[in-house]
């Protein structure tokens, strides 16, 4: 390691004139660019609401529920590639905090989240709402701080907006005594000099991108397999993917963190990939000779069964955290770097070396995935007669036709939250996102009551956009309490629930699984959705038959408040491919609409049901 | 770099210089226990004048894969300057040092007595009925000491867990 003098706590000038810890606090926040903090007051952090009542600079977004402030910090941080922070009291305000962080962190969304806590000499004796927040949030956070010395806190602020936001991004919780809120404490300014330990690689290795580009060229079977890392690495990014997609001539495949950053509607786009991705993708993956991984982790929804994932190809893997190398697949060739600057570096490489390609192989590899595409694994069937039943799948490819025509109309932009279950996979598979940032889904953590305060994140840092949150029923109600905070700050979120009065995606597992002994998956007793969002002072709509839908939808669109639309769907339904837990990427089970031969079900084993 | 798919299981000596201060080692520590790797001993003291970093000894052991996740999982924690695989790295030596508590009286004391002269232990502590032995070296030597000592009244021991350092001119 270069020897690079150490940033240790610089020492006010004994002139500087101290200011109370709370003001102090927003100082350093407005110097770190942040304009909207998502929060919920309480005792602890009473000396930092007062300081923001005092000033303009920086908005205060009022949650009712400090997991969906975090929720919406990361819609802002992910809808905008900035930092997104959060304000949350000691005690029960940090631990409600906790599912988000952690969904933070899994996903890599930058965050920077302050806690209040009880004064110093009052820590570790059981004090009212006192909770042991850096403890409990270590494996919840990227890292995080308890500020015990006032001359610390204007540093620790600015290093943990550095550390939310280098390398693989994520949360970072900064936790505030109030005696440290209140007493004298220096300003000191954003640090010129890097940071005295942190300081994650960027720049790939070039001798392993001319190994990496050597095996591209030589390829006769590629695939690229994208994921939410080149999302985070920026715009830029998603263009340098596209670039290398039409100089490869390559097939590419997405991860559900991924998606937008290619286009979707773009024909060597084969879908996404992995438990419920698509048959071509899946098998692409399967049969490759040369797999280009670009800022995916190959996560377990990605790879099915490690023994049977692709096996015998020459896997590259970029990544900007070493530890999601060779974690779950050992790789051939390993690219430590930023996405964007590791596919500057390919390009770069590609057009010096000087060896063409296999174009016979190539085109006889496309030829085999136009067979697997020929089998139409997303397709179903939707009824048109009056009063016909509604398909989730054909609800959500009105959606995507309806909100395209109305951005080619009005110019306004559609960004997409989701909750978790099956409605989230049939908007990974049936909206075609063509843009980064347009996309905001819980990944890794798979957070039921994600999106309506992620969609309220979305629409706060995209005040003119039209926000939509695809949710189910179950999910929508784990945090539905915010829709009092769209009605508050006008916020037109609009909530779009595939309604089929199950936990779908826990029934699809009981019918597959567990001889269709659906338990307690049954959403009993639901609210009347429509009468829901008028007792928030929405508007709410329904569609109980396909000849409805298009009707609510454009009234959905068109209405200038928060909205609630509840599209009764198919109960029955459930989401295909599926690739069940346990099995390999060629073991898939295909709909009803397909060919038994194609779906025997020969997946699922007793060993794959004891996994998640 | 050995074969990640190597399934043998290895011992492996980590040394990770880190900044000192509060919660550092409870971030290794949980490391450790959140992601199931196992410690097979565990020393840390600060080895710069004014509490800048300390250094952390682990002796794990996994397979080779899951040796080079823990160290790239080590590393990227924020206040880790360093991680070194001394076992991988090249020759190193490791110490550790144990004190023991010898209670008897008769042949065994003298016996006990006879046989910590045989492995270089230090008397640090006697009184007429028990022996404090202080002994440096090896874990294996120390193993062995203390196998030799259970039959004669072997009451207690305290051991420090290794620390350890590479050969040579090579630096951390």
């Amino acid at each position: 390691m270069s020897t690079i003098t150490s940033s240790a706590p610089a020492k006010p000038a004994a002139t500087e004139e101290m200011e109370a810890g709370a003001e102090v606090l927003l100082r350093a926040l407005k110097e770190q660019g942040v304009e909207v903090i998502f929060g919920y007051p309480g005792g602890a952090v009473l000396p930092i609401y007062d300081a923001i009542f005092q000033q303009n600079a920086i908005r205060h977004v009022l949650v009712r529920h400090e997991q969906a402030a975090v929720h919406a910090a990361e819609g802002y941080a992910r809808s905008t590639g900035k930092v997104g922070c959060v304000l949350v009291t000691s005690g029960p305000g940090a631990t409600n905090a906790v599912t988000g962080l952690l969904d933070a962190l899994m996903d890599s969304i930058p965050l920077v989240c302050l806690t209040g806590q009880v004064p110093t000499h009052l820590i570790g004796n059981d004090a009212f709402q006192e909770a042991d927040t850096t403890g409990i949030t270590r494996p919840a956070t990227k890292h995080n701080y308890l500020v015990k010395k006032a001359e610390d806190l204007a540093r620790v602020v600015h290093e943990a907006f550095y550390v939310a936001k280098s390398g693989r991004p994520g949360p970072v919780v900064i936790d505030l005594p109030k005696d440290i809120l209140i007493g004298r404490a220096p300003y000191t300014p954003k640090p010129e000099t890097l940071h005295r330990s942190y300081r994650p690689q960027t720049a790939p290795d070039a001798v392993q991108i001319a190994r990496a580009v050597a095996a591209l060229k030589g390829a006769k079977r590629p695939i690229i397999y994208s994921g939410g890392g080149v999302i985070n690495a920026g715009p830029a990014a998603s263009e340098l993917l596209i670039k290398l997609v039409r100089t490869s001539g390559f097939p590419i495949t997405s991860t559900l963190m991924g998606l937008g950053a290619y286009p979707s509607n773009d024909d060597k786009f084969l879908g996404m990939l992995g438990m419920h991705g698509t048959y071509e993708a899946n098998l692409a993956m399967h049969g490759c000779d040369v797999m280009l991984n670009v800022g995916a982790r190959f996560d377990d929804r990605v790879t099915g069964r490690l023994n049977a994932f692709s096996i015998g190809s020459t896997k590259i893997h970029i990544d900007i955290d070493p530890s999601s190398i060779n974690k779950n697949v050992p790789v051939d060739i390993a690219i430590v770097g930023d996405a964007r600057q590791a596919l500057e570096a390919i390009l770069e490489a590609w057009d010096a070396d000087t060896t063409t390609q296999d174009a016979g192989a190539l085109a006889d590899w496309w030829a085999q995935i136009n067979r697997w595409q020929s089998i139409k694994c997303l397709k179903y069937t939707q009824t048109h007669e009056k009063g016909g039943i509604i398909k989730p799948q054909y609800a959500i490819e009105r959606l995507y036709q309806l909100t395209r025509e109305h951005e080619a109309k009005t110019g306004q932009q559609t960004f997409i939250s989701t909750e978790v279950g099956q409605h989230q996979m049939w908007a990974a598979q049936y909206f075609r996102f063509d843009q980064p940032n347009r996309w905001m889904t819980s990944g890794g953590l798979g957070t039921m009551g994600y999106g309506l305060p992620a969609a309220m994140g979305m629409q706060v840092a995209n005040p003119g956009a039209l926000c939509i949150d695809i949710s189910g029923e179950a999910s929508f109600m784990m945090n539905m309490q915010e829709m009092a905070t769209l009605t508050q700050y006008r916020l037109p979120v609009k909530v779009f629930i595939l309604n089929n009065q199950y936990m779908g995606m826990v029934r699809q597992w009981q019918e597959l699984l567990h001889g269709s002994r659906y338990s307690e998956s049954y959403s009993e007793a639901l609210p009347d959705f429509v009468k829901l969002a008028e007792a928030f002072n929405g508007t709410g709509m329904r569609a109980t038959s396909v000849d409805q839908l298009d009707d609510v939808i454009r009234a959905m669109i068109a209405a200038p408040g928060p909205v609630i639309a509840d599209i009764c769907v198919d109960q029955k339904e459930n989401c295909f491919p599926m690739i069940p837990s346990g099995a390999a990427h060629n073991d898939m089970i295909l709909g009803p609409e397909h060919d038994s031969k194609l779906s025997d079900g020969s997946g699922l084993t007793d060993a794959g049901m004891a996994l998640v | 770099m050995t074969s990640l798919q190597d399934t043998t299981i290895r011992s492996a000596t980590i040394s990770v210089l880190v900044e000192n201060e509060a919660g550092v080692l409870a971030r290794v520590v949980g490391l450790f226990s959140g992601r199931g790797y196992n410690i097979d001993s565990l020393t840390v003291a600060p080895v710069e004048g004014d509490g800048g970093r300390s250094r952390i000894n682990i002796v794990t052991s996994g397979t080779t894969m899951v040796i080079e996740q823990i160290k790239a999982q080590l590393d990227r924690l924020v206040p880790v300057h360093r991680v070194a695989d001394l076992t991988q790295d090249g020759p190193h030596i490791a110490r550790e040092m144990a004190l023991i508590k010898v209670v008897g009286t008769g042949m065994n004391r003298t016996e006990a007595l006879r046989l910590a002269d045989a492995f270089r232990a230090r008397v640090v502590d006697a009184t007429i009925e028990s022996f404090v032995f202080e002994m440096t070296g090896q874990t294996d030597k120390l193993d062995a000491f203390i196998d030799v000592l259970r039959p004669l009244g072997l009451a207690e021991v305290s051991r420090t867990g290794i620390a350890a350092i590479a050969r040579g001119k090579r630096g951390f």
